[in-house]
């Protein structure tokens, strides 16, 4: 793309992903059209239309300056801690578990929009946190206040696939931003003990087989291993070329579950074979590639750790969802970017691109608004 | 880690920044590479097991009952066929919430509680891997009703293919058996998945039981493309099924169902065998069951009624009722007394009995003198009495024998009882007494101990008729040969003959019975079995104390061609139940359209065929019992209800210990229509032997 003939403004975005982000989108609508029988709807389309929304809110998130991220890190982290209590009330009141409200055109999921939140509010914390202090207590109690809340409202939804997420996600930042390794060691010493336990004594039966049951789906192939089972059949009859565009038998003919939204890496890899599964995979890298890069070039502390949270949030959804589908992870309900269709992940897939689209805008001392 | 400096500053964060992220960075790595293994591992190494998975998925394979072979009869009717139905059937296992699914099914099909009743019995009966069958034989508008609300109610299957179907219902019950649903126990004995398939039957009883082999023919198949939820999609292959082979029956189906209808509401056998080839041409059974009403099932109503019904509907009298002969024995006995020297027209006065020691055994009457022919011309017990008190039993017993009294033929289908032919050492072996002559008295003129069945009267009479050795068969075209030669002259043929002539056409106790079609004449001996010992005899008192009424013949008589025996329980005088039925059944060989007349005027007069009454007397028992009625028993039901029957009739048929004298031939008053019959029999006022 020659700089002469395109102006400025557009020859400075960050091109060389979001094409490949692009490319990976419409792959996802190809295979939503597909999932719907040959029909833009009711999913390919949209998901079209969520992307060019999104992608637009993306460059408008990316304009914004540093110390508007820095402004809105807390009010928007407490926001949003009032929208799952709000969340948590009115499911309450309707009698039954709720995780969004209705804004109308879309249905907003707090717990969604929580993810890249955390980060943000984490990136504020430990860049206001003096560097001599953050060997002490200090820097960890507020964060773990931070994560704890919103983690446990999102849990209690209950929610373990997104309360994980966050705090995965919120881990990462804490990891990147120094803290003592010891800590790390003993929290991961602390999970490796606590989650047996927490295995034995505090699930039933019934919830243990859900989390176990991908371990050996086969045992239950109609009932608790259904959704594995299937995924996995999917997946493994696609075999290297796939059968083919609008030939896949298991999400055609509803065996695979959720083809459209948490399984619709199955429904791609039926048709398109592992050489789809492995294309979708070189553009998660990429993208990846291209965040972490942001992040250890960005000027400061603020912006690398805010890049490094936002693009491991990305690395999470991607990484849950595909083990899932290929039988490695308990079925948790975490769709895949830019494949699986739903606007929330989309829009906060697109909030963490956005966000590391401003980061790589700050570190190459371009103009942001404002600034 | 940072190498430990005393004071953390920002440079010593950002370069545990740079550290830790390439760390996470390598861990995110690591990750990517086991998703692309995990890929190939499933995608590429185990392809071949998931591509089969995804097929066994994607492919239902149905099987397709194949049609049943067809049971024919000598002229190539069909005694049993197969009709194309619509029917729904459940699979309980596969219903995901059974109470929505029966309601919404009661009220699509209109069911009635007593439907809905037998359908839940079934349910609980089965196991939830066999299909139930709802209803079949459905409307093709009530049937698109269901078959739209498909999708909403998994389990429930509604499929258009061919039942079992008997054209003259009733009729062929007893001789062609039934079909229904395959057994857990037949499905654990054969792990055949055709059997647990909707809409295929199995053979339960009779012919349909005894060649299930050759009647099932070889399942279809169809490949069918199905979604998760089992909705049809798109045909992939279809094979079709190979009907059974068809069985050929000597039966003449025409015959066979103006048989079992013009029994009427008794309780009566028929068996008519062709006296060339030994083939039997009708082995009717009424009352009868419906075995197009058995093939879904059997409904506690229908269950109810069958055994309610003291004519026992479930019992095949033709080949397991077994009834004292009486008189019917004489033309045989004069054989057997011929061949013991015996002249037939040497002359027995008839006094109006027989005295033996100081007991009197009393004759129906004062007959006079009468030679061999006029005895059996006129029942003549005194005459039988004398004679075979000549000489001795043991001359008869051996010719009843050999005309197939007491004997077991091999016919496929339900199995026979072969009854009593009593002698000595028989007495012996059963009651540990020594033989009387009093026994041989009773034993002569067919009381007593003497039980057959009306298949063997049959049979007696076709050997007498023809003076050939016939063996009796059922499948066509594998008709026997006759056994070795009888050892009687035609001579001593031509004296039985002759009386039995003279029973229908002289002044004989048949004579009401006469017909004359073309010059074709039948010949034929009346019989009158007494049932207790101590009883008012003939027509009067419980129908259960009546008399037997019997009656064998022949006919044409100059060349015989049809032989039949009839046994009308409780029917009283053999002249005047049974002989009616076998005139009528001869007359529709010969002269169908005067029979078939006949016929339906009868019928008016018993409230239809009896497919009509059958139903009518279901929907008196659905008004009255409705849903009130027992559960059917488990296991096989049917075969235990006639053994329990067999075992009630031979305790009250069998009077062993008080062996009975004679019984008279005629009623007390021929109806009016009927020549006047010679001497009419003074009421015997005893029926037992009277001791003086």
């Amino acid at each position: 793309m020659s700089r002469r003939i395109v102006p400025e403004a557009i020859s400075r975005e960050p091109w060389q992903v979001l094409i490949p982000l692009l490319a990976l989108n419409s792959f996802g609508s190809v295979v939503l059209y597909s999932a719907a029988g040959g029909h833009l709807y009711p999913w390919a389309l949209l998901h079209e239309i969520h992307f060019v929304v999104f992608l637009l809110m993306a460059f408008v998130i990316s304009r914004f300056p540093r110390d508007f991220f820095k402004q809105v890190a807390y009010p928007a982290f407490g926001t949003l801690v009032v929208l799952l209590v709000l969340v948590e009330v009115l499911g309450k009141v309707s009698g039954g578990s709720q995780r969004w409200l209705n804004l109308g055109f879309m249905q907003l999921q707090p717990s969604e929009l929580m993810k890249p939140a955390i980060v943000l509010a984490l990136a504020k914390f430990y860049d206001a946190l003096p560097p001599a202090m953050t060997k002490s207590w200090r820097a960890l109690l507020p964060a773990g206040a931070l994560v704890g809340v919103p983690a446990l409202l999102v849990m209690a939804q209950p929610d373990l696939g997104t309360g994980l997420a966050i705090t995965i996600g919120a881990g990462v930042v804490i990891f990147l931003a120094g803290l003592p390794m010891a800590w790390f060691a003993g929290v991961g010493a602390a999970v490796a003990v606590a989650v047996p336990v927490a295995y034995n004594f505090l699930l039933k039966p019934y919830q243990q087989s859900r989390v176990t049951i991908f371990l050996d789906p086969e045992s239950d192939p109609l009932g608790k291993g259904y959704h594995i089972t299937q995924s996995k059949i999917a997946i493994g009859s696609g075999g290297l070329w796939g059968k083919g565009f609008g030939n896949g038998s298991q999400s055609h003919l509803e065996y695979l579950p959720e083809a459209h939204t948490d399984f619709a890496f199955a429904t791609m890899a039926e048709e398109w074979g592992i050489l789809g599964g492995l294309f979708v995979l070189a553009v998660f890298v990429w993208v990846l590639r291209w965040g972490m890069g942001v992040s250890r070039r960005a000027p400061d502390r603020f912006s690398s750790l805010l890049a490094a949270g936002m693009t491991f949030t990305i690395f999470f959804y991607m990484a849950i969802n595909m083990m899932m589908v290929m039988g490695l992870a308990p079925v948790v309900g975490i769709p895949l970017p830019w494949i699986s269709h739903g606007g929330s992940s989309m829009m906060t897939n697109m909030i963490c691109i956005g966000t590391i689209m401003a980061v790589d805008r700050w570190s190459k001392g371009t103009r942001s608004l404002g600034n | 880690m940072p190498r430990a400096p005393q004071h953390t500053s920002s440079g010593t964060l950002g370069n545990s920044f740079e550290r830790r992220s390439i760390l996470i960075g390598g861990l995110q790595t690591g990750l990517g590479v086991l998703l692309a293994a995990r890929m190939g591992w499933i995608g590429l190494v185990q392809n071949a097991k998931y591509e089969t998975l995804a097929e066994s998925n994607r492919v239902n394979l149905t099987l397709v009952p194949p049609r049943r072979g067809a049971i024919l009869d000598r002229n190539n009717v069909q005694l049993a066929s197969n009709r194309i139905e619509f029917r729904i059937d459940i699979i309980p296992e596969r219903l995901v919430d059974a109470d929505a699914t029966m309601a919404e099914l009661t009220r699509l099909l209109n069911l009635t509680p007593v439907e809905v009743q037998d359908l839940q019995d079934k349910i609980d009966k089965g196991h939830g891997y066999q299909p139930i069958e709802v209803i079949s034989g459905l409307y093709p508008e009530q049937y698109d009703k269901v078959l739209v609300r498909l999708p909403d109610m998994p389990g429930v299957i509604a499929q258009q293919g061919f039942a079992r179907w008997y054209p003259t219902g009733p009729s062929v019950g007893h001789l062609a058996g039934y079909v229904g649903p395959a057994s857990a126990k037949d499905y654990e004995a054969e792990r055949n998945p055709l059997l647990v398939t909707p809409g295929f039957k199995i053979g339960k009883d009779g012919l349909e039981k005894q060649f299930e082999k050759e009647l099932r023919g070889t399942p279809g198949a169809q490949r069918v493309e199905v979604t998760a939820s089992g909705k049809f999609v798109r045909d992939l292959d279809k094979r079709d099924d190979v009907p059974g082979q068809p069985i050929k029956l000597t039966i003449d189906s025409a015959l066979q169902d103006f048989a079992a209808r013009r029994c009427g509401t008794e309780s009566a056998a028929v068996v008519v065998i062709d006296c060339i080839t030994g083939g039997i041409l009708a082995l009717v059974s009424m009352p009868a069951f419906d075995p197009n009403a058995f093939a879904g099932g059997i409904g506690r109503l229908q269950w109810k009624m069958l055994n309610e019904d003291d004519h026992i509907p479930l019992l095949n009298k033709a080949l397991r009722g077994l009834y004292p002969p009486g008189s019917t024995m004489k033309p045989m006995a004069s054989l057997a007394l011929q061949m013991h020297g015996v002249d037939p027209d040497e002359r027995v006065n008839c006094r109006g009995g027989y005295q033996l020691g100081n007991r009197f055994f009393r004759c129906d009457a004062v007959h006079g003198l009468l030679d061999m022919r006029g005895a059996i011309e006129h029942s003549c017990n005194t005459y039988f009495w004398s004679m075979a008190h000549r000489v001795g039993y043991d001359a008869i017993a051996p010719v009843a024998k050999l005309l197939g009294l007491g004997q077991q033929f091999e016919l496929p289908g339900s199995s026979q009882r072969y009854g009593t032919v009593p002698d000595a050492a028989w007495k012996m072996r059963r009651y540990k007494q020594e033989w009387t002559a009093a026994d041989s008295l009773n034993a002569s003129i067919g009381q007593g101990y003497v039980s057959v069945s009306p298949l063997q009267l049959a049979v007696m009479t076709s050997r007498i008729a023809s003076g050939r050795n016939l063996t009796p068969s059922l499948i066509f075209g594998q008709e026997k040969a006759a056994g070795p030669a009888l050892p009687f002259t035609a001579e001593q043929l031509r004296v039985a003959h002759d009386g039995m002539f003279n029973v229908v056409n002289g002044s004989g106790t048949g004579a009401g019975s006469r017909i004359d079609i073309g010059g074709i004449k039948m010949a034929g001996k009346t019989g009158t079995a007494q049932v207790r010992a101590l009883t008012a005899r003939g027509g009067g008192g419980a129908w259960k104390a009546r008399d037997h009424a019997l009656f064998v013949c022949y006919a044409p008589t100059d060349a015989p061609r049809y032989a039949m025996s009839v046994v009308v329980e409780h029917g009283t005088f053999g002249a005047r139940a049974a002989a009616p039925i076998a005139k009528d059944v001869l007359t529709f060989l010969f002269d169908p359209e005067t029979a078939l007349a006949r016929l339906a005027e009868l019928e008016k007069s018993w409230g239809g065929t009896p497919t009509e009454r059958l139903a009518a007397k279901y929907r008196a028992y659905e008004t009255q019992f409705g849903t009130s009625a027992p559960k059917v028993g488990d296991g096989d039901v049917v075969k235990e209800a006639v053994v329990r029957a067999e075992k009630s009739e031979a305790a009250t048929e069998t009077p062993a210990s008080s062996p009975v004298a004679n019984r008279p031939e005629e009623p007390a008053s021929i109806p009016a229509s009927a020549p006047p019959a010679p001497a009419p029999p003074a009421p015997a006022s005893a029926a037992t032997p009277v001791p003086r």
